[in-house]
């Protein structure tokens, strides 16, 4: 870990009409960590996770964002074409419903191909090249690459989803429920594999989950929130372990149940 | 010319406002300029952007050539000449060397245009990303940043489905390497013509109500990539009428047992041809 947090946030609030979506939340990440946002639902992580991302703006609060040569950048403040190409190189989104983000009339290949190309690369021979190793390494048989995603299960179309998303080796990526939808042994694959490919490329991650079991497999560090608030922060194991606080530890006792 | 009609049909006022989203898009080369566009007597899809746009530059002196996929004498290309006779009194032609206004459908001359001739398209969806991205504000958008990936996806199924790009018209161009615009839909034959062209280059959308323009000798370049350069294509044949081998040819069906023959899509070239 370096000594200077990739992404602080502060003070962030946002009301939706009369409902309190976030009530003065901070967060930090740290580059190569992986910092699950968990809670039940309508607690306000995808709302939070949006914020981050700089997707949805918060009505107060501060977002800053440090780039790999110490910049730092004032995300509020950020125009829409820094943000866009932020988007587009340094940092990643994977969502729950891999149909969003895919284009499903277009081949596996063009699917991840598409990031490249947004990029600037116009080599098609180089294009292939690559998209072709990234299936390979989301365990996708590179003789599918030119099948419609249409084609494919749930588990292949989120590991399409997340080989487009870390082709362009991003350093950030924020992830809304990536097994959410999938059947159990599926689940547990895909969290394997995106295990391996966080630590093997260092990528920092901000995991929005309800199973606290995905949470504990993959992240560091965990944040509990309930009704827009972080409730309880900290290591993950000693967060699961030892809940201080008393809708965490209900949350950790109803799962260690199951 | 006919009595109660203004000159070249549309009144004045109209006339000014067309005129200044032709000034504006000369001013941005292949960015999409929003107009006012009227109701022509004549339906959306035979040219009405084309008409509005000819009536705006249109002045008395003005010789008018109107062809439709490169011939003079089809039921569009016949009609237009002859409304424009008729409101403004102007002199037609089929002889593109003497023509000063080219209004077009879907073809560029094969004769070179000069620098005193204005060319004006006509043009159905000037959206080159219409069939990539439904939204009109997103595209807008991406014009704005200059975020022209996704057109490459398209380029990159087509290479993956066909071995080459499939696309045969209406093949994106990027102008003055800003914006990425729709030529219209010509043959992707004719786009190498577009580039460093004399003559001034207006396009009209009359139903999507947009007008662009490519000003004199700006560079214009098809999309392709580096290890699969665009590659104008034409059939393998010659003109069976004037014997041409570099001319854009038709297929035309001559009987109903298959028997076919290649002409000239350019009427006036052809006719040049065999004149000589």
């Amino acid at each position: 870990m370096s000594e200077q947090a990739m992404l602080t946030a502060s003070g962030l609030g946002l009301q939706f009409g009369p409902v309190t979506a976030l009530d003065d939340v901070g967060v930090e990440l740290w580059p190569g960590e992986v910092l699950a946002i968990v809670g039940e639902s309508g607690s306000g992580k995808t709302t939070l996770l949006n914020v981050l991302a700089g997707r949805v703006k918060p009505d107060t609060g501060r977002i800053e964002y440090r780039d790999p040569a110490g910049g730092a950048h004032d995300l509020l403040a950020m125009g829409a074409p820094a943000l866009r190409a932020l988007h587009r190189s340094d940092w990643g989104f994977v969502q729950q419903n891999p149909r969003d983000a895919l284009r499903m009339r277009v081949s596996a290949g063009g699917n991840v191909g598409e990031r490249l190309m947004a990029a600037g690369a116009r080599h098609y021979g180089s294009i292939r090249e690559i998209a072709a190793d990234w299936l390979a390494q989301v365990e996708i048989d590179p003789a599918r690459m030119d099948d419609l995603p249409a084609t494919f299960s749930g588990g292949m179309l989120q590991r399409l989803q997340i080989a487009r998303t870390l082709v362009t080796h991003p350093r950030l990526v924020f992830m809304d429920e990536p097994t959410g939808g999938l059947d159990v042994s599926v689940q547990a694959r895909l969290l394997d594999l995106i295990r391996t490919l966080v630590a093997r490329l260092g990528i920092a991650v901000v995991l929005v989950t309800h199973d606290i079991a995905v949470a504990r497999l993959l992240a560091g560090r965990m944040v509990v929130m309930q009704r827009g608030r972080v409730v309880e922060t900290g290591l993950t194991d000693q967060v699961l372990e030892d809940p201080q606080h008393p809708y965490t530890q209900l949350l950790v006792s109803s799962v260690l149940q199951a | 010319m006919s009595a109660g009609y203004n000159f070249a049909y549309l009144d004045e006022q109209t006339k000014r406002m067309i005129r200044r989203a032709i000034l504006k898009g000369i001013a941005i080369p292949g960015h999409q300029v929003p107009f006012g566009s009227r109701e022509m007597p004549l339906p959306y899809g035979w040219g009405t952007g084309g008409i509005q746009v000819t009536a705006a530059v249109l002045g008395p002196d003005d010789v008018l050539k109107v062809i439709d996929q490169g011939a003079d004498d089809t039921t569009n290309a016949v009609s237009i000449r002859r409304f424009f006779a008729r409101t403004a009194g102007v002199r037609t032609t089929t002889r593109t060397g003497e023509a000063t206004i080219i209004q077009t459908r879907h073809r560029i001359p094969e004769t070179a245009l000069r620098e005193d001739q204005v060319i004006v398209y006509q043009v159905p969806q000037p959206e080159p990303m219409s069939r990539l991205e439904p939204s009109r504000a997103e595209t807008k958008r991406m014009h704005a940043l200059a975020e022209y990936g996704p057109m490459h996806v398209k380029l990159y199924e087509d290479i993956t489905r066909f071995g080459h790009v499939a696309t045969s018209y209406d093949f994106p161009v990027m102008v003055n390497e800003r914006y990425l615009m729709s030529p219209s839909p010509i043959p992707a034959f004719d786009n190498p013509k577009l580039d460093r062209m004399p003559a001034l280059q207006l396009f009209g959308a009359g139903r999507e109500k947009r007008i662009y323009a490519i000003p004199p000798y700006t560079a214009v370049r098809s999309l392709d990539f580096e290890d699969h350069p665009f590659q104008p294509r034409r059939a393998t044949a010659d003109c069976a009428l004037c014997g041409a081998s570099e001319s854009y040819l038709d297929e035309v069906v001559t009987d109903d047992r298959g028997t076919r023959m290649f002409v000239c899509s350019d009427t006036d070239f052809c006719e040049g041809r065999r004149g000589e």
